[in-house]
């Protein structure tokens, strides 16, 4: 019997091990936020007890194939009377409706309790975010403040934040796994409400998880978590008017991106003009200060900024900016006016 | 494909009067010939192996998806295939798989074995049969057809607006994949009303219920489950369908429209869907496996009440596709309890099958067996994974990641291609008087249950690393390389078992080890009839005395017969009949004369493709095309002598 079980502990174990191994940037294990933290735990939960007996029954099928063996060499076939096929069907029953009645009465009493537990912050909110879902980034609006900026959102370490969804074109779903409690779908016409909230200070990644299109795949956003203080910092440097610029050159880039026809999709003032947007392309006002361009799609360097407005579509192809032809000049006009944009 | 051939052997020494009776049964029921003959053809086992055959290639077609697939997330930032190949391939590998493979599959499975395991020379409705099956070939070649010159659909198989809708997908792809979809069903619809009319109505005398085979029960519940939740999909494909062709707004958000009834309708469909494939799998396996422990499945009615009641059950349990898009927590919670339910009657299933193997006397593990054994272990591990994402909260973190795609292969793969491999296996000598090799079965088995956990085991991991599904590529750094890399590896592993079996099947056809009438000492009442069995498939139907007839020798003691018997059904006087009894205890009715071989399901398939894939160019087509399916209904029904054959 024990060695029986032998191969399918060590699958096990195996699996718990490399398990314990896991944690990375958007893993649901190593959590930042207690809820994320209960779902972590009802994880173990669910994965160990069902380990233990999924293993019971392996070891129930394996040694019932070795005897079943053992005993088809010897003896020719078997023909039950009623009374053994009575009995047969009442371990059937008590072994099929029991052990999982039992199991599932316990762990759906335990499901049902974290999932109202976890549903609600533990506090009142403090901050309202709302994040809209575009083909393939994320607006984001912070209505308290009249601000606008995409793709990485700024809150408070430690403080409940209510997230409200919702999408300009068709379902996303946002989804920051390790500082909040799951997933909530970005759905057109409906506003969907979450919450989050950091232990630590940090940039958590997040993804969209409902295919929407072509570049789905790399629809992310960052959500950086900084201490009250930089956070109000990081407020107070938004939502300024915009000023014309002094500099020639700078004059010049702007000039650029009026010709160049940038500002169809994008703003560039950081403030919330109407309640719904229906910007095809993100803000660009703190673009200097963000960390990637195109949703996580590259990192936000000088090069890659004149690579992504020369061609997009060689980071992200199938994205909506269409690539732009512009001479080297203008090009670097233009990158330097948009890098002194909320300085 | 060869079934209709005679097949070489006799029954031992048969009588004047015997050998007598057979001739007159072989010219009733030989089928037409020549290529003419191939478009009229209308036996069970014809059309049930053309569904098999086709749905199979199919398989390999969606495999070779998968293949490239995985090709391109062995490591991040791949270029195999772009964006738009990829969301066209999984989209095709999902579709193929859930609605040309598997569910097609095992109703052809059924069409085959369900009237040689109730006794009846024929199912109720052959012409019906047939034209199921055109319908499903045209259906099937025109996607893949429409994927081959670049329209393929490409917003997965499950097919959201409003990502779908004229707004944001305009173009012919998703056209495609909503017209095909909804003719395919009529397909699955025309199959389940004959196997249930078939069922309940032919079973030779004495088969009551509680003897029918627990195949036989599995596909009747089947059956019921698709009446119920086809016109589920119908009707949604046909609102979206309309919505893209012309111009209603049932789920355009702007005009007041709602994308959650999309999911809701598609859902309601969805997971009845597949337990619909998974019951013909436990009631093969529940066939199986007594056969090799040489003994009668324990619990034969805990298991059969398990079947009903997870055809129940599953209508009860879609909103667990849908716990993130909003809805109210208390009403989740009813949707997780329900289906966290269905591991009860899955566990009297398992349960069944290991004392019925704990009891029994296994003479040696062969490749049916091993895949029967595969398939219990990889569907409880799919099983305890579903509980776990039945949790809402778990569900919320885990929902559209990797971890959700390695689930759902545990169940559809473990839970219903192993029961295929293993059904095939166990009744290819059935159906072609030749064993398939064990040695190359035993290659295809341990090559493909390898390849699958190393495959799917790890994905769980890489989906709680938090890699979402249907994303064609990833970004470097965030844990999923390794995972993805042997994946991949797996997958190729899983890809050259299915080569082995390719091999293994070609190769056996005709040149396999030859099979008696019943090489494996099987009690239901196919193999009471020669491999592969003749035209008629019975000389003498059966009169059925217990729930095990070749054990009990209902066939041989043809002596003993009553006399009614023979009236109903040895005086066929040239007609194709079937005996009709009782739907309870299967009493004796009366005889139902069957139509003979024509071309006119063939041409009524075609009129009906003129309306349904017509509709892709213009709506035009479509009152064109069902007129056109007015006369083919015409030209099948036109009455015809009943005196001449």
């Amino acid at each position: 019997m024990r060695l029986a079980r032998l191969p399918a502990l060590a699958g096990f174990a195996a699996v718990a091990a490399l398990l314990a191994g896991c944690g990375g940037p958007q893993s649901i294990i190593g959590t930042m936020n207690p809820a994320a933290r209960e779902i972590e735990g009802l994880w173990w939960i669910a994965f160990t007890s069902t380990g233990v007996l999924s293993v019971l029954v392996f070891g129930g099928l394996f040694w019932g194939v070795r005897r079943s063996l053992r005993a088809g060499r010897t003896h020719p076939a078997d023909d039950p009377d009623p009374a053994t096929r009575a009995r047969e069907d009442r371990w059937i029953l008590i072994l099929g409706a029991g052990l999982p009645g039992v199991f599932l009465t316990g762990f759906l009493i335990v499901a049902v309790g974290t999932g109202f537990s976890v549903a609600e912050p533990p506090s009142e909110p403090t901050l309202t975010v709302e994040v809209i879902g575009h083909k393939f980034w994320w607006e984001v609006i912070y209505p308290e403040h009249g601000i606008v900026t995409a793709n990485e959102l700024h809150i408070p370490v430690g403080e409940p934040i209510e997230v409200r969804v919702t999408s300009a074109d068709v379902i996303h779903s946002f989804w920051v796994p390790k500082i909040s409690p799951g997933k909530i779908d970005m759905v057109p016409g409906r506003t969907n409400v979450i919450w989050m909230s950091a232990d630590e200070p940090g940039a958590y990644r997040g993804q969209c998880t409902e295919f929407c299109g072509v570049q789905h795949a790399l629809m992310s956003m960052l959500v950086v978590a900084e201490e009250p203080d930089d956070f109000e910092a990081w407020l107070a440097r938004r939502g300024r008017p915009l000023a014309l610029p002094d500099e020639p050159e700078l004059l010049r880039g702007l000039e650029v991106f009026t010709d160049a026809g940038c500002a169809a999709c994008h703003t560039m003032d950081g403030r919330v003009r109407t309640a719904v947007t229906g910007s095809p392309g993100p803000d660009l006002f703190d673009l200097r200060s963000r960390r990637t361009l195109g949703a996580l799609a590259a990192e936000n360097t000088r090069e890659n900024l004149e690579a992504w407005i020369v061609d997009p579509h060689r980071f992200k192809p199938g994205v909506r900016m269409p690539a732009h032809r512009l001479g080297e000049d203008d090009l670097a006009a233009l990158v330097t006016y948009l890098e002194s944009l909320g300085r | 494909m060869t079934s209709e051939h005679e097949p070489a052997e006799r029954p031992p020494t048969p009588s004047a009067p015997e050998e007598a009776f057979h001739e007159e049964l072989s010219r009733i029921w030989a089928p037409p010939p020549g290529l003419l003959g191939f478009f009229t053809a209308v036996n069970h086992r014809v059309v049930g192996m053309r569904f098999m055959v086709t749905a199979f290639v199919f398989f390999l077609l969606a495999g070779l998806l998968a293949v490239a697939m995985r090709l391109q997330l062995t490591l991040p930032l791949l270029g195999v295939l772009s964006p738009e190949a990829y969301n066209q391939a999984f989209t095709m590998h999902g579709s193929t798989m859930m609605f040309l493979f598997v569910l097609p599959f095992v109703e052809g499975l059924g069409i085959y074995l369900v009237p040689l395991m109730i006794g009846a020379r024929e199912m109720a409705f052959p012409r019906l049969n047939a034209f199921g099956y055109w319908i499903f070939l045209f259906a099937g070649v025109f996607l893949f057809i429409a994927y081959l010159s670049g329209h393929g659909p490409d917003s997965g198989w499950y097919n959201y607006p409003p990502l779908t809708g004229p707004g944001f997908r305009p173009g012919a792809n998703i056209d495609f994949w909503v017209v095909l979809i909804t003719f395919l069903e009529v397909s699955a619809l025309v199959a389940a009303v004959e196997i249930i009319a078939t069922i309940l109505k032919h079973r030779a005398p004495g088969m009551s219920l509680n003897r029918m085979p627990v195949f036989v029960w599995a596909l009747f519940i089947t059956a019921l489950m698709i009446v119920f939740a086809m016109p589920g999909l119908i009707l949604t494909s046909l609102m979206l369908g309309l919505d893209r062709i012309v111009g209603t707004h049932f789920f355009n958000v702007a005009a007041g429209g709602d994308p959650f009834l999309w999911q809701h309708l598609f859902w309601f469909f969805g997971h009845p869907d597949v337990y619909i494939m998974l019951l013909p799998a436990i009631g093969a396996i529940s066939m199986i496996i007594p056969t090799f422990a040489r003994r009668p499945l324990a619990g034969y009615l805990p298991v059969v009440v398990s079947i009903v009641i997870v055809g129940i059950l599953s209508f009860g349990v879609w909103v667990h596709h849908m716990y993130t898009v909003g809805l109210a927590m208390v009403g989740l919670n009813f949707f997780a309890a329900a289906s966290m339910l269905i591991t009860i009657p899955s566990a009297i299933w398992i349960f069944a099958w290991i004392i019925t193997i704990w009891k029994g006397r296994l003479a040696s593990l062969n490749t049916a067996m091993l895949f029967s054994l595969g398939f219990i272990v990889l569907f409880i591990l799919g099983g305890i994974t579903g509980i776990m994402i039945a949790a809402v909260p778990f569900n919320w973190q885990i929902h559209d990641t990797q971890f959700i795609v390695a689930h759902f292969h545990y169940t559809m793969v473990g839970g219903v291609v192993l029961p295929v491999f293993a059904a095939v296996y166990f009744w290819f000598p059935k159906f072609t008087g030749h064993f398939l090799d064990e040695r190359l079965g035993k290659w295809h088995f341990w090559l493909f249950v390898i390849g699958f956990n190393l495959t799917f085991l790890l994905m769980h991991l890489t989906g709680i690393e938090g890699m979402p599904r249907r994303v064609y590529t990833y970004l470097p750094g965030l844990g999923w390389d390794w995972l993805n890399a042997l994946s991949t590896a797996g997958a190729l592993v899983m890809g050259a078992g299915v080569g082995v079996f390719v091999w293994n099947v070609l190769r056996s056809w005709r040149g396999g080890a030859p099979a008696g009438p019943d090489p494996w000492g099987g009690d239901s009442l196919e193999w009471a009839t020669a491999s592969p069995p003749r035209n008629y498939n019975f000389l003498r139907i059966p009169l059925v005395t217990g729930p095990h007839p070749v054990r009990d020798g209902v066939v041989r003691e043809s002596k003993a017969r009553p006399a009614w018997l023979e009236e109903l059904t040895e005086r066929p006087e040239g007609r194709r009949e079937n005996i009709v009894t009782s739907v309870l205890a299967a009493e004796p009715e009366g005889r139902a004369v069957l139509p003979t071989p024509s071309p006119w399901p063939f041409w009524a398939a075609m009129a009906l493709s003129v309306a349904f894939l017509g509709a892709v160019w213009t709506p035009w087509l479509v009152p064109v095309g069902l007129l056109l399916t007015f006369v083919a209904l015409v030209g099948w029904h036109w009455p015809r002598d009943p005196e001449r054959p």
